[in-house]
């Protein structure tokens, strides 16, 4: 496989409301008491998102939160902007329907591992499909938090949890392997505890313009603890994680002395001053093919470092890019009004 | 096209002498194939232009392409019309078209007795006489001589008519319909003119097509006139309708024309979200046509997100529709309870079907009034409405719309296969008459932020103060969660619980005072009422005038309000003697009235997929009236 350097990315920016005054942090809480357990994951992720918006200063009026059911799908309640918290997996259909009939907003919707990939995984692989131009943020704790502690279809095979007490006999979804096989134009991860980068893939996710997919490792203490420290500890992370750039080499470790290489099965890891220096892959968001991209995808824990950033991010036309060309060529074509409209192709007069 | 007068013409031929008659009902059967709807419709057509009132009703199989020939195949098109209004598509038909052995077999046993049988003698070879299960040719064992029987080469003669335009065979067997058509015509007096016309719209950009069409129809006209047929010459006169200006309408067609106008009555853009399912598909088909009036309807992967797209339509302001069958609505419950909890302005077309479970896809029954009712977890009122007729389809859709948003809640409309198939006669409404459709949260733009409660609820209907996303300051939250009372906080508290379930059930039961009082045909109290609602209200309706020809004083209301009733409904059926209410189910709306007035409502019930029959209705109607 050869691999070009990328060209410069030549996207479409999302067009942002922008609120007049310049609103910090805790314009975008609202004063709703959080009730996620102590030391939950969610906390930092309500904060980076509060953040995020603050930087770009969205015009708070013009954001919806859109969840499902979840503990994470409580999110939109501690957000000072419109929200709508519906039922368990429904939310990109909700979200859907509004961002189509109003284009004007801004719509995120947050989700969880259970809520987007079992009850309503149908909804996901629709909406990235169709390109709605939503932004979806999957909290995964690997488990349903709310229900207190089942298996969900991100928990590894053989986990023991309160519905599968010897081991779960299931294989696990990859999340961003789902969004990328359902053609998402936007693919990340970042995850709880790192604060900057969590809020450049968010803010990064806002401008894109199109369906975007972020999976946010988030931690739940209670019932999955420490389910991604063995590589997002801070003293790991360097050697243990990939941050992805656009353009960049694909190098982690320390002093960055490791990077990705393609091999026969996929990807392998190469000493970075070693011989196979020049085999370094650099990485290319905006590749339209999405083999690579699958490939990162699939990199795991223990024998690959695991990817975080910015995975694809190519230009597409949205579902409602498509929709409103065809309001606006009808209109112009077929002029007719709710009165001819009504008489049908012929009428008769009764006298 | 437009015709001021009806016309004779065409008719000039054929010594035998034309009979009048005040009413006749024609049915085409033949396999899927054979065009019948096709037939039917053009029929349906010619007579409107001839100025005849009518009813149509096809009746199809669920399958696409059942074998041909055989029973599973037969689709059929019944058509009644007449000097006089009539409200059905007539019982049994006075004239049955078979163009198989399979479509014989499975029609002949509605046919009147002595009726006209109009057959296609080509089609009975051995092969089609055993996939209809005949064991003997049924043209030559004597079988049929009850019927007045006309048998005509139908296949053979539109091939020959049309011989030397060069199509294949194929093509050229295809135009048999059009022959038929011609044949029947003849019979029954009509211009072919506006079928001329339809054939050079439809078929213009193919020459040699419409030829052959025009060249089969003229071909089975001619045989009409040229083989004398006698006794079957007959003219139905025109009826006297209401001056004005009239077009063909059918449920379905009706819906789609209510949504537009609903969308230009509000002066919101329609967001029509649908999953494709018998017979509620032709909505979404047909919306999706006619982008130019903003329309944007969107294919769901399932009926959930049907729902939920719709759902977020509404939310953010717009005119959120969505609309489906019996099975889609069972699919749908838990997101409906969330537009019950949220309490939105959203617009749910059951176009109902025969059940449980798949059932009878392209058959008609009205059993998903429970459902709609109560078919979801907790207590969750909402607002039911149901149509009465095909063009009834388009106003209650305006009325739907209408309590939708002044009393901010989902609102159930009831169609069903009938109605939503059945064409008729309908005067076109001039839009201009129409009443704009308030839509209450567009007062609230310049509200003060300080002001703003999401469930404070106006006095009068209990509507709560909906906002949809965009206004500064406003920003809220809702959701599926019970609400506090006013704030819309999240609350959990028993004595909120309680008082929420109140409103929610108040706010629907108040609508009562501001739709119409019931209305009763008939004497104001007394003996006997029967109560409808729904697609049975032209087989009531024709059901209660025969018993009343027959000696009987008997009232009739037809219900088109279910959830709320109209407030007078319970005095109504308190002041007769016997209740019937007529229904094709086992007695849904009965329950309901005897829970809600403790009458002993008797029932007449039919679960046949069909719609109710007004003779049997008719009888059963003077048995109760008797007793
Ligand atoms: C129809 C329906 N079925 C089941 C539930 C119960 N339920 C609520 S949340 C949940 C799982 C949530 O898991 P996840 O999406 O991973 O969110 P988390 O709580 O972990 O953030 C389930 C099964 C429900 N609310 N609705
Ligand atoms: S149960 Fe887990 S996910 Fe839910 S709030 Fe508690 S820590 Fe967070
Ligand atoms: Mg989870």
């Amino acid at each position: 496989m050869v691999l070009h350097t990328p060209a410069a990315p030549d996207l479409v920016e999302n067009i942002i409301p922008i609120a007049e005054e310049n609103l910090s942090r805790k314009d975008y809480a609202s004063d709703v008491d959080t009730r996620w357990c102590p030391g939950c994951g969610d906390y930092s992720i309500l904060a980076q998102m509060q953040r995020s918006l603050s930087n770009i200063n969205v015009a708070p009026e013009k954001m919806v939160f859109v969840s499902g059911i979840g503990c994470s799908s409580r999110f939109p309640y501690y957000m000072n902007t419109y929200g709508i918290h519906s039922i368990h997996g429904r939310a990109p259909t909700i979200a859907s329907g509004l961002k189509l009939s109003r284009p004007d907003l801004q719509v995120f919707v947050i989700t969880g591992d259970g809520d987007a990939l079992s009850i309503g995984g149908n909804h996901l692989l629709h909406v990235l499909r169709r390109n709605v131009d939503v932004k979806i943020f999957l909290f995964n704790n690997r488990i349903y938090g709310l229900t207190k502690g089942q298996y969900s279809p991100t928990s590894e095979l053989g986990k023991v949890t309160k519905s599968s007490p010897i081991g779960t006999t299931e294989r696990p979804l990859n999340p961003l392997s789902v969004a990328l096989a359902s053609e998402a134009t936007f693919v990340a991860r970042s995850f709880d505890t790192d604060p900057q980068h969590l809020q450049t893939t968010i803010e990064q996710a806002a401008r894109h313009h199109g369906a975007a997919f972020v999976e946010i490792l988030q931690n739940c203490n209670i019932f999955n603890d420490r389910a991604f420290a063995d590589y997002t500890d801070r003293e790991v992370r360097d050697e243990r994680l990939l941050y992805l750039k656009h353009g960049q080499p694909m190098l982690f470790g320390e002093d960055q002395n490791k990077g990705l290489a393609v091999s026969a099965t996929g990807l392998r890891v190469v000493d970075a001053h070693g011989p196979d220096v020049g085999l370094i892959l650099t990485h290319d968001a905006t590749r339209p093919a999405p083999d690579v991209h699958q490939l990162l995808a699939r990199c795991q824990y223990p024998e690959m470092p695991v990817p975080m950033g910015v995975i694809r991010q190519v230009t597409a036309p949205t579902y409602g890019d498509y929709l409103d060309s065809q309001i606006e060529v009808a209109k112009f074509k077929n002029r007719q009004d709710v009165a001819q409209l009504l008489k049908g192709r012929s009428t008769w007069q009764v006298e | 096209m437009t015709t001021t007068s009806p016309q004779a013409n065409g008719s000039g031929g054929g010594s035998a002498p034309i009979q009048e008659r005040d009413r006749v009902t024609v049915r085409f059967a033949g396999d899927s194939g054979d065009g019948m709807q096709l037939a039917g419709n053009r029929f349906a057509d010619a007579t409107a232009v001839f100025g005849n009132d009518f009813s149509t009703l096809p009746d199809f199989p669920a399958e696409i392409r059942a074998p041909a020939g055989s029973l599973a195949g037969v689709s059929s098109f019944q058509i009644s019309f007449s000097k006089h209004q009539i409200f059905t598509p007539g019982d049994e038909p006075d004239t049955l078209v078979a163009m198989n052995p399979a479509a014989l077999k499975s029609h002949l046993s509605a046919l009147t007795k002595g009726g006209l049988l109009v057959i296609n003698e080509d089609a009975f070879t051995s092969g089609n006489l055993k996939k209809a299960n005949y064991p003997s040719n049924p043209l030559a064992d004597g079988s049929l001589e009850e019927y007045r029987v006309i048998k005509a080469p139908i296949t053979t003669a539109a091939i020959a008519a049309v011989d030397d335009l060069g199509l294949t065979t194929q093509n050229a067997e295809r135009t048999k319909n059009f022959f038929a058509l011609g044949l029947v015509y003849w019979l029954y007096d009509r211009d072919l003119q506006p079928t001329l016309d339809w054939i050079e719209d439809r078929f213009g950009r193919l020459p040699n097509i419409a030829e052959a069409n025009r060249r089969a129809l003229h071909a089975g006209h001619a045989y009409g006139e040229t083989t004398e047929i006698a006794d079957a010459h007959v003219r139905v006169p025109p009826a006297v309708l209401t001056p004005g200006e009239y077009r063909t309408i059918t449920g379905n067609q009706a819906l789609v024309l209510g949504l537009i106008t609903a969308s230009h009555l509000t002066d919101l853009e329609l967001f029509y979200g649908s999953y494709p399912i018998t017979p509620a598909s032709d909505v979404l088909v047909e919306l999706a046509a006619l982008r130019e009036f903003g329309v944007r309807t969107f294919q769901a992967e399932d009926e959930i997100s049907a729902i939920g797209t719709a759902i977020g339509a509404a939310y953010g302001g717009g005119l959120g529709v969505t609309g489906t069958s019996g099975p889609g609505i069972a699919l749908k419950s838990e997101a409906l309870n969330l537009a019950v909890m949220t309490e939105l302005p959203l617009l749910v077309l059951d176009v109902q079907r025969s059940g449980p479970s798949t059932g009878m896809p392209t058959k008609t029954e009205q059993t998903d009034l429970l459902q709609v009712m109560f078919g979801r977890n907790g207590e969750s009122p909402l607002c039911v409405l149901a149509a009465k007729s095909p063009g009834d389809c388009f106003y209650m859709v305006l009325e739907a719309v209408r309590l939708a948003f002044q009393f901010v809640t989902p609102v159930v409309l009831l169609s069903d296969t009938y109605l939503a198939n059945t064409a008729e006669p309908w005067p076109v409404p001039d839009v201009n008459q129409l009443n704009k459709i308030d839509v209450p949260y567009r007062k609230l733009e310049h509200i003060d932020p300080e002001d703003f409660q999401p469930y404070a609820r106006d006095p009068e209907t209990l509507a709560r103060t909906f906002v949809p996303p965009g206004i500064k300051g406003l920003e809220h939250r809702i959701g599926g969660l019970e609400k506090s009372d006013i704030s819309g906080d999240v609350a959990y508290s028993p004595e909120n619980h309680q008082r929420m379930t109140d409103l929610r059930g108040e706010k629907i039961r108040r609508i009562a005072n501001f739709i119409p009082e019931l209305e009763v045909d008939g004497p104001e109290s007394g003996d006997m009422l029967v109560l409808s609602w729904g697609s049975t209200y032209g087989a009531v309706f024709t059901a209660v005038n025969d018993a009343r020809e027959a000696g009987h004083e008997i009232a009739h209301a037809h219900l088109q309000y279910l959830n709320p009733f109209p407030r007078n409904l319970g005095d109504v059926v308190s002041r007769y003697n016997k209740v019937l209410i007529p229904e094709a189910n086992t007695g849904q709306l009965r329950m309901l009235i005897r829970a809600n007035f403790l009458v002993d409502a008797q029932g007449y019930n039919e679960v046949t997929g069909q719609p109710l029959s007004a003779r049997l209705l008719t009888e059963a109607i003077i048995k109760l009236a008797s007793e």
